[in-house]
């Protein structure tokens, strides 16, 4: 798809997504869909290239021994599992964190401004054993390192 | 429901700052079951946290339902004095939302 098509398609998504505000204002629609900010599709992506598309435009990562994640071996719980993303890179534009196994695999993107550095840290949840991905976008490109972390328990059932 | 129940600590050393924040939160995917009703839980979750230093966005994130409930967030960020002011804000799915500031210590 060329850029003019994806603009285009852009254009049209933020005036249904201006639409919707409206129609919340007039206590129409649930306020969850107001927020248009939040991007939505790739919160809802089933897989992660989708969803890294949807969130930064590109699904092709590189992988890179820059990238530093830090997660236990063994969760004992999957419903609190520490998750730090760090980075030494220059220009870092914004950090994933991936749950490959997750319903939804997207967890958090963290967006870093000014004089922000490498370094997020989080609890995640994971349903199951899988890789925890890091995605750093540094000049326009992706990076990503991961680590396999295996879940005992579960976080996300009932 | 309290909503503006965020814990701040933000510290300098090395030019460095390092700023946890704990929020509390439901954090429901929307995914989970009441155990007595067999009914989904509807989701409710934070969507996005905005932090400030001295008024300066920072760092803003995203987040699904995929993150803990009661979410803790730490970030680095280079500068920042002792006593300069940490915001850090958040908004849910239900149009509910919390700020709170604190200083570097």
């Amino acid at each position: 798809m060329s850029t003019d098509m994806k603009r285009r398609i852009f254009l049209k998504g933020s005036l249904a997504a201006g639409a919707v505000s409206v129609a919340a204002g007039a206590g129409l629609l649930m306020p969850q869909q107001v927020l248009a900010a939040w991007p939505k599709a790739a919160f809802e992506a089933k897989s992660i290239p989708d969803a890294l598309n949807a969130l930064m435009g590109s699904g092709d990562t590189t992988t890179s021994d820059k990238i530093k994640i830090k997660a236990p071996d063994i969760a004992e719980n999957g419903a609190v599992v520490p998750i730090t993303v760090e980075s030494s890179m220059e220009g870092i534009e914004s950090i994933a964190i991936i749950a490959s196994a997750n319903p939804v695999p997207l967890i958090a993107s963290f967006n870093l401004k000014g004089s922000a550095m490498g370094f997020v840290s989080t609890r995640i949840k994971m349903g199951k054993t899988g890789d925890v991905i890091g995605v750093v976008k540094a000049g326009g490109k992706l990076y990503s390192a991961s680590k396999g972390v295996k879940v005992t328990i579960g976080g996300c059932g009932g | 429901m309290a909503k503006s129940s965020i814990k701040i600590r933000a510290k300098t050393k090395k030019d460095v700052t390092t700023v946890k924040a704990l929020m509390t939160h439901p954090m429901e995917t929307g995914g989970r079951k009441d155990k007595k009703t067999g009914k989904l839980i509807p989701a409710h979750y934070i969507q996005e946290i905005v932090c400030k230093h001295n008024g300066a966005t920072v760092l803003t994130a995203d987040w699904s339902g995929g993150v803990s409930k009661n979410p803790y967030v730490s970030f680095k960020f280079a500068g920042g004095t002792k006593g300069d002011s940490i915001e850090i804000s958040w908004s849910d799915n239900k149009g509910g939302s919390g700020t709170q500031s604190a200083k570097i210590k």
